[in-house]
């Protein structure tokens, strides 16, 4: 099935890529654009920090940004509190001219661990607002369904903690949120390998989001292709509906007229 | 510190403006490069409003700019 045929839904905006990239930690601007140009995601991410004596480097990135003419999800990273989050969200949206955010509340600065407990109530505040919220959680399903009873139309839950790189680390959990939940799931943060995308697309994930596992590869545009690939060779395998695992094998070849058969 | 003025906090660093400082003389203080968007005391202020956003003594003002991020 084609992207054509098989678009990322997200509030009601179709997307022809389910992978979203990070911006951050690229080797130089142009790696990063080099990455986006063979990967295709469906939206880049990127953030708001107070500028640095060398303000080039925001314009800079600012015209790259435009450059790639890739929709924009701007982040609430590295916000603590629910008004941390609204102004920050407020402010990305006169900056980046868009409604949608992706919700980061920061419960723990060891573990980049989101606030579960403020998460909900932040959600459902910038909804209110007319953002579309992408939110950042854990893998708890009873947090997952709070945040779409507020009016997530989709939730992230992470695979790990953001940077790791570990992969799923709890895919009981995943796949457990996969079958209870309805919207939209898109995996973010956590992601190393390919293979760990892929993983979670087999399993029926919308998309994933990743950053880290690209730019601090050692060539990360291709490490970008190889991404995409593993995003649609599992989103295909998902469509195509697995067998299923067998306990004891099973001859592929047919056995009927197997040669020498019973000959002494 | 002049009696005649306010002490407020832009991005963390402590400048002295006018009694009747509105936001854009703190954008002005720094010389912060567009884009950018403003919050007082953790407050979103549209960038329609900067030049009417009045500031008071000891205003928290943060400016933001683009940057990456994952």
């Amino acid at each position: 099935m084609s992207t054509k045929t098989d678009p990322l839904v997200l509030y009601g905006e179709s997307f022809q890529s389910r992978l979203m990239l990070g911006t951050s930690r690229y080797p130089s601007p142009k790696i990063l654009m080099q990455s986006v140009d063979l990967a295709q995601p469906c939206m880049l991410t990127a953030s708001l920090r107070r500028q640095a004596a060398n303000a080039d480097s925001s314009q800079d990135f600012w015209k790259l940004l435009q450059d790639m003419k890739t929709p924009v999800l701007p982040n609430t990273a590295g916000c603590h509190t629910i008004q941390e989050v609204i102004t920050t969200a407020e402010m990305a949206r006169e900056v980046f001219q868009t409604d949608w955010i992706k919700l980061e509340l920061i419960g723990d600065d060891y573990t980049l661990q989101p606030d579960t407990l403020g998460l909900p109530d932040a959600a459902h505040q910038l909804i209110q607002r007319g953002f579309k919220v992408l939110p950042y959680s854990t893998d708890d399903l009873v947090l997952c369904q709070k945040l779409i009873d507020v009016g997530c139309q989709a939730v992230m839950p992470w695979a790990a903690p953001i940077g790791t790189g570990k992969g799923p680390i709890n895919p009981y959990a995943l796949k457990n949120l996969r079958e209870r939940l309805d919207v939209p799931l898109i995996v973010d943060a956590g992601l190393g390998l390919p293979s760990h995308a892929c993983q979670v697309m087999e399993w029926g994930y919308d998309a994933v989001l990743l950053n880290t596992a690209v730019a601090l590869a050692q060539d990360p545009v291709a490490m970008a292709n190889a991404f995409a690939l593993a995003v649609k060779a599992g989103r295909s395998a998902f469509l195509s509906g697995p067998m299923q695992e067998q306990e004891s094998a099973q001859a592929s070849t047919p056995v009927i007229g197997t040669p020498f058969w019973h000959q002494p | 510190m002049k009696t005649n003025a306010i002490t407020v906090a832009i991005n963390g660093s402590i400048h002295h403006l006018k009694a009747n400082a509105t936001l854009n003389d703190a954008i002005e203080a720094i010389g912060i490069k567009p884009p950018f968007a403003a919050a007082v005391n953790l407050q979103f202020v549209h960038r329609q409003n900067h030049a009417q956003h009045r500031l008071c003594d000891n205003d928290i003002v943060e400016l933001i700019s683009p940057i990456t991020g994952g």
